[in-house]
């Protein structure tokens, strides 16, 4: 049986221990924010924070957040207002939106890591969430104003 | 009580609005066929018939009814239906604000509701071809000003006063004589039973008094939820009991399953089941294309069940399908004559008398969408009833092709319309919601069929990959006397059709036989080129290799004689006139030309103003260029300048792009602005990265890590989009896809001035660091 702390509580699972913690968290636990795109770290949008770093839920098994605390976009905030969701919305970064739950993940952890970052900074650290859509000029600005004071 | 109680009939609007019940959607889109009726819009001014759009035309024209539309509770809350599907165009906000907008409805009392595919109900559902705001802005406005109209007559009664003496103003109605006034909340049930006014009595707002229309102030409405993880997608959706399944397809366009081991998958913890999917025979239109299903309760066990097992299949005769050999093909093809479609003055001639000819052969290789959203689907079949749960941009289409593969009536199937993960024109076939529905009828238990992104590159409907080769004759001035341009391209029509070797209508009028300079000597032609897979629609379609053909050529045009771009593809232009190609039965995205001619005044003022705010002629250091481009597609206009930095080891940035867009009467322009600068990104992707290639058949690509897209470390630093001011009368015209053309060109005509080096087939990929 391995626990693991998602969103604040505790859960359980018996079954593979080698299961994809993103095929957990939205199939097992019912938190779809986590998105599918890649299943192979190569585009961000399952991205979820597990203590304080970002990592791709795709690509890390549930045994390997055995124990630790894992932070979803449901649980990045009670009501959705955390800075960066709020410099979302005032940018209106998103069109279909479906990457958007990994950007944030990302841009939050960025912003834990390193409260001001620069223009070269933001655009390296966002560079491993890709958006098909193409916002990432309403990204850039949305991090930056996030990091700024929204 | 609301206005939803009678949507059975078109009421009033019978006059002006025929509903054509059309079987066979796709093959009608897909060959570009036309049949049916015409809707007579009215305008954007306040009553005239002014223009006519296709909107009629397509599969079961427009609604224009406010009971089928809109709701008023009794606590003021106005529903809204939004009958679209939105992948990021923002047009499941678009639509109602403009229902809002001539309602006087208050926005922020306003809910939009996604309409389930019910075309009947609601007229036309394909959001595709850059067509909703097009289609359906004055017939949304005729929405709002019927319920309008319907909630004053409702006051007027109460107050016993004539209906002309009141007034709806922001969400209430407004009797200024005595100073009463009523909520629409107040008035829903009496609203509900006035009769649906005719359209020739509505009133119609002045556009001076709009609060939301054309102002880019309302924010879209899925805004909140998808910033917070609650935004419903076609993946996110769950029902009790259900399962989780993947598919293991034929790798090879055509190919079947020879037989399968399901052992080891079965071991797996979590898989539950193994299972066989029929397949359709080769071109199977949208039917799946069969294999081996493995059902799991998550998808994380199905997926890893799937890489279990063993398979072997009959690659039939598309199993030799090879990029670099099939290239080769395209190009000799297109140095011989081929079926002439557009044929004015004598080109050959012409070409024979010039004084220098410059010749341009491009390629453009196959491309995968790619949407964030993998294609994903559930279903829930039960006896002679389904029900599905899918990101489709044609839930009509996906209705009728669900009844016919299970063999029930249309009006047992229900299709809801979830959120879409990005679409780019991939989720207007429903393959992957007619394998969830076959699965879920098997096994007597709802199911998701999640596709993979390896699914999603290897099984996908690609963008054709073409040759597109011009000969441009000057004569001794440097006056381009002949033009030539001849298009080799697997069509569309082949995943309708076997043998197929011409392409459809719909795709030569991209951008080929509606070429739009003033040149004497004119032929375009069509060469034969068979498919050898399943072949799409993809954002813009054929106005990628068309515009990146023509524009690179005026490109090569100016470098040959010592002009600058922008001239010259003014000079090429020519003067301000209504183009009319000599082409059989023109298309025009399904736009009557009367409404939608080729206007090169408006052509050259995008063109200009572009020049003007992207500061044309600016000096830029030292290893960076400026490129232009222009191209008329979804009858739109759009000209774009990219510059371009190549640092000595070839390594290219984009430093700032610049568009001019006219879309003649537009909505949304916050929402214009997020397609352009997205449609700049989706350009420098496939202008940078973009290509499928085959071997022995099968995709050679898989994930992100071999079919990339640009990143924000790659992206442009600074895009600006400039929206051209309307005319009182223009039509509104396409905005999600016109911008994806011209950028591929202007890039390309920018790194020659950076480097010299003329790029002539894409993707660029590593050719600038030879």
């Amino acid at each position: 049986m391995i626990k693991v702390k998602i969103n604040g509580q505790e859960q359980s699972w018996d079954g593979d221990p080698d299961l994809p913690l993103l095929w957990f968290l939205r199939d097992e636990a019912g938190l779809t924010g986590t998105k599918y795109g890649c299943g192979q770290a190569l585009c961000g949008a399952c991205t979820v924070i597990v203590d304080k770093e970002a990592v791709r839920a795709c690509i890390t098994s549930v045994n390997d957040v055995a124990g630790r605390e894992v932070t979803t976009i449901e649980g990045l905030h009670p009501n959705g207002d955390h800075p960066v969701q709020k410099a979302w919305r005032q940018v209106n970064v998103p069109q279909c939106g479906f990457c958007q739950a990994g950007q944030i993940m990302q841009a939050a952890a960025l912003l834990m890591e390193n409260p001001k970052p620069s223009h070269d900074q933001i655009r390296e650290a966002m560079s491993g969430n890709i958006c098909r859509c193409g916002c990432y000029q309403r990204i850039e600005n949305a991090v930056h104003l996030a990091s700024t004071g929204v | 009580m609301n206005f939803i109680d009678n949507h059975r009939k078109l009421r009033g609007f019978e006059k002006h609005i025929r509903v054509e019940k059309v079987s066979r959607r796709s093959i009608l889109k897909g060959l570009g066929v036309t049949g049916g009726f015409v809707l007579a819009a009215p305008v954007m001014s306040r009553q005239a018939f002014a223009y006519e759009t296709g909107a009629g035309k397509m599969p079961h024209g427009v609604v224009v009814d406010p009971r089928v539309f809109v709701s008023v509770a009794p606590d003021g809350i106005v529903t809204i239906v939004g009958h679209r599907s939105e992948m990021g165009t923002g047009v499941r906000t678009s639509l109602p604000l403009i229902v809002a907008e001539e309602m006087e409805a208050d926005w922020s009392r306003v809910k939009v509701q996604q309409a389930h595919g019910d075309e009947v109900k609601f007229g036309n559902q394909d959001t595709d071809g850059s067509r909703s705001t097009r289609h359906y802005l004055m017939p949304m406005r005729q929405i709002g000003a019927s319920a309008r109209t319907m909630l004053e007559q409702a006051a007027a009664k109460r107050w016993g006063v004539p209906a002309t003496e009141v007034k709806a103003v922001n969400h209430e109605v407004v009797h200024s004589a005595s100073g009463r006034k009523l909520g629409f909340g107040e008035l829903a049930a009496d609203a509900a039973k006035e009769s649906v006014p005719s359209i020739e009595g509505l009133k119609l707002k002045d556009p001076k008094d709009f609060r939301y229309l054309g102002k880019g102030q309302v924010g879209i409405v899925d805004l909140h939820d998808i910033t917070t993880g609650k935004a419903h997608y076609g993946a996110d959706v769950r029902l009790p009991g259900m399962k989780y399944a993947v598919i293991a397809r034929p790798p090879v366009t055509g190919g079947k399953l020879v037989k399968f081991e399901p052992d080891e998958a079965l071991k797996v913890p979590g898989v539950e089941k193994v299972m066989q999917v029929r397949g359709w025979p080769w071109p199977s239109k949208f039917q799946p294309l069969g294999g081996v299903a493995v059902i799991a309760r998550n998808t994380g066990a199905a997926i890893k069940g799937r890489d279990a097992l063993k398979l072997t299949w009959d690659d039939g005769p598309n199993g030799k399908y090879e990029s670099v050999a099939y290239r080769k093909e395209l190009e000799e093809a297109s140095r011989k004559p081929g079926l002439v479609l557009r044929q004015e003055g004598d080109a050959d001639a012409a070409l024979k008398g010039a004084d220098k000819v410059i010749v341009g052969e491009y390629y453009i290789p196959h491309l995968a969408h790619v949407s964030m959203e993998p294609p994903v689907a559930v279903a829930d079949v039960k006896g002679d009833k389904a029900e599905i749960w899918a990101p489709v941009q044609s839930p009509g289409g996906t209705r009728e092709d669900v009844a016919k593969t299970l063999g029930i009536p249309e009006a047992n199937v229900t299709v809801n319309v979830t959120l879409l993960g990005g679409g780019f024109g991939r989720k207007s076939k429903c393959d992957f919601t007619l394998e969830a529905a076959l699965l879920s009828k098997e096994l007597g238990a709802p199911v998701k069929v999640q596709w993979t992104r390896e699914d999603d590159i290897h099984n996908g409907f690609l963008h054709t990959v073409s040759v597109e080769r011009i000969e441009a004759g000057l004569d001794k001035s440097g006056k381009v006397i002949a033009w030539r341009h001849r298009s080799v391209a697997p069509s569309i029509a082949s995943t309708f059709a076997a043998g197929t070797v011409h392409q459809a209508p719909f795709e030569i009028g991209m951008g080929l036989v509606d070429m739009p300079f003033e040149i004497a000597n004119i032929s375009c032609e069509n060469p034969e080129a068979a498919a050898h897979t399943r072949i799409g629609w993809f954002r813009s379609v054929s106005n990628i290799p068309r515009a990146f053909a023509v524009q690179s050529m005026v490109g090569e045009i100016a470098q040959a004689t010592g002009r600058d771009q922008k001239d010259m593809l003014l000079e090429l232009i020519g003067s301000p006139r209504i183009v009319k190609p000599n082409v059989k039965d023109l298309w025009n995205y399904g736009e009557p030309q009367e409404s939608y001619p080729i206007d090169t005044a408006r052509l050259r003022k995008v063109v200009e103003l572009v020049a003007e705010k992207g500061e044309w002629g600016r000096k830029v250091p030292k290893g960076h260029g400026l490129g232009i481009a222009v191209h008329r597609s979804f009858v739109s206009y759009i000209a774009t300048i990219v510059e371009v930095a190549v640092d000595d080891k070839g390594k290219l940035t984009v430093p700032r792009v610049d568009t001019a867009i006219d879309c003649g009467t537009y909505v949304n322009p916050e929402r214009i602005a997020s397609q352009i600068e997205g449609a700049a990104i989706m350009g420098l992707s496939l202008a940078k990265y973009g290509e499928i290639t085959f071997k022995d058949g099968k995709v050679q690509q898989k994930n992100f890590d071999d079919f990339q897209v640009v990143r924000m470390d790659d992206s442009p630093v600074l895009t600006n989009v400039y929206i051209v001011p309307p005319g009182p009368d223009t039509p509104p015209s396409g905005v999600g896809e016109p911008g994806v053309p011209p950028f591929a060109p202007a890039l390309i005509n920018a790194i020659f001035a950076a480097t010299g080096k003329r790029i002539r087939a894409l993707p660029i990929g590593k050719q600038l660091e030879a």
